[in-house]
């Protein structure tokens, strides 16, 4: 029992070790509220513009180059292209944690796109007739009548994305980013032992997804009261 | 008929899906107050034709003169034209995450026809007309197929257009709730609405419709008015047509 006091005060209190967890999960956070952001808005525009090729046949060129992106952002792993924004890409950018956002955004963009596509294919095209006829043009359309349907349908794949997403952060290390999962090693190499700082980064994500997930669920249980009252 | 000019003249208009023709050459003069009655088998290109004249259909070839503009013309703004063009789908296609309420009052108040409050109080009206007006909160799946019919009716009335078009508008309901929709489109036309109506009600098109048109094979086989259409049809596909469903 005093070894575990002992081991606990060793590696969390002495040197005010906690801070490389506080300040490792700040760094997660940020980045990957960063990403979901970036992410987002490249998925709906991607999903927008593949969807209405797919509908249309128009933006042709553009759908081609959002599959060559596809292609090679779910094709390589996250840590090799976190690897080339920081060394090739963004060798420019100084601050570190704008290039792992910007990286995992990107990354992150890739999948939400395929999410929000099969959203928009799934809804029936006659909301789309129907918006249209009503005299709106088909961005309105896509924004007033579409989009609102889809997201409620995709927010369960979407929150799952979410959740990779802030797991996948936890490669920052490679390029010398001291977010949590770094934090607990800089801990664990100082102390020594493996099991207080990897056990207590494991859990505060564990938590930390827990969190997500509940207020996915509370969001999705509000949008779908307005539909059954 | 009273008015002298036409509200929608179609001319020479042709529609191909790939090698298939399916509206041939179609003229026709739509006048203000009709009510157009559209009726012939199924694969006759008349939901076909009836999509063209707002242009959800891509017609191939002709001309669509509606208000003085060819909107036929890739110029042209069609979504202008659309608001002043009500249209009702066979599958009503409400708005499935707006209550009825927004359902009515979202085209206007986003195109900025209306403010907010003149949308709020026309669709009162108009759920007041459609005899709905306690369903201004429900949304579209707590509604009947009858009720939402009624709905997609107000929803089209809410910009106040000139013309509505009605694509097969009992087609998917079912049998007892026909009548419901039925009486307000009977409504709409003693109200002196403009009316062009895809339909199999041969009842309806007997006794609202100013004129029938007969469609078969992508053409207007014959057109005539409700009377001599019924009683002394003289095209022997529409003769064939009418014996089969009388």
């Amino acid at each position: 029992m005093n070894g575990l006091k002992d081991a606990l005060y060793q590696n969390l209190i002495a040197e005010d070790r906690y801070k490389y967890l506080l300040d490792g999960l700040a760094t997660t956070v940020k980045i990957t509220l960063m990403a979901i952001v970036i992410g987002i808005i490249i998925g709906f525009i991607i999903a927008i513009i593949r969807s209405t090729y797919d509908k249309t046949g128009k933006l042709k060129l553009l759908n081609a180059l959002c599959k060559v992106y596809l292609t090679v952002i779910r094709g390589t792993p996250a840590v090799v292209q976190l690897l080339v924004m920081y060394y090739i890409v963004l060798m420019s950018v100084r601050s570190k944690l704008l290039v792992a956002g910007i990286a995992f955004g990107i990354n992150s963009g890739a999948y939400v796109a395929e999410i929000v596509r099969g959203g928009i294919m799934s809804i029936d095209n006659g909301q789309f007739e129907a918006g249209r006829s009503v005299g709106f043009n088909y961005i309105q359309t896509m924004i007033y009548i579409i989009l609102p349907q889809v997201f409620k349908s995709v927010l369960p794949a979407l929150a799952n994305e979410v959740i990779c997403l802030l797991k996948e952060t936890s490669v920052c290390g490679y390029i010398a980013l001291q977010d949590l999962t770094k934090g607990g090693d800089i801990i664990r190499s100082q102390t020594y032992n493996p099991y207080v700082p990897l056990l207590s980064v494991a859990a505060i994500y564990l938590i930390l997804v827990m969190f997500i997930s509940y207020l996915v669920t509370l969001l999705e249980r509000r949008l779908r009261s307005s539909e059954r009252r | 008929m009273s008015a002298d000019k036409p509200l929608i003249q179609v001319k020479n208009l042709k529609k191909d899906f790939e090698d298939l023709q399916v509206l041939k050459d179609i003229s026709v003069d739509i006048y203000p107050g009709e009510v157009v009655c559209i009726v012939g088998p199924s694969g006759s290109g008349k939901s076909t034709f009836l999509r063209c004249l707002n242009r959800l259909e891509e017609p191939s070839d002709g001309h669509i003169i509606f208000d003085a503009v060819d909107i036929c013309d890739k110029h042209v703004d069609i979504n202008k034209h659309r608001q002043k063009m009500g249209m009702v789908f066979q599958h009503f296609n409400l708005f499935n995450h707006l209550t009825i309420q927004d359902n009515i009052t979202i085209a206007p108040k986003k195109l900025k026809i209306m403010s907010r409050e003149e949308a709020d109080k026309r669709a009162t009206e108009l759920l007041e007309r459609v005899g709905l007006p306690d369903k201004a909160a429900a949304y579209p799946s707590m509604l009947s197929g009858g009720q939402k019919q009624r709905i997609a009716i107000a929803r089209a009335l809410a910009m106040n257009p000139e013309v509505m078009l009605f694509d097969e508008p009992t087609s998917a309901l079912d049998p007892e709730m026909v009548g419901e929709v039925l009486e307000i489109m009977g409504e709409l036309a003693r109200a002196g609405m403009t009316m062009v109506v895809v339909t199999h009600e041969m009842g309806f098109a007997r006794e609202v419709a100013t004129r029938v048109l007969f469609m078969a094979d992508g053409e207007i086989k014959e057109e005539n008015n409700p009377k001599d259409f019924f009683e002394q049809p003289k095209n022997p596909r529409l003769q064939e047509f009418l014996s089969k469903i009388v």
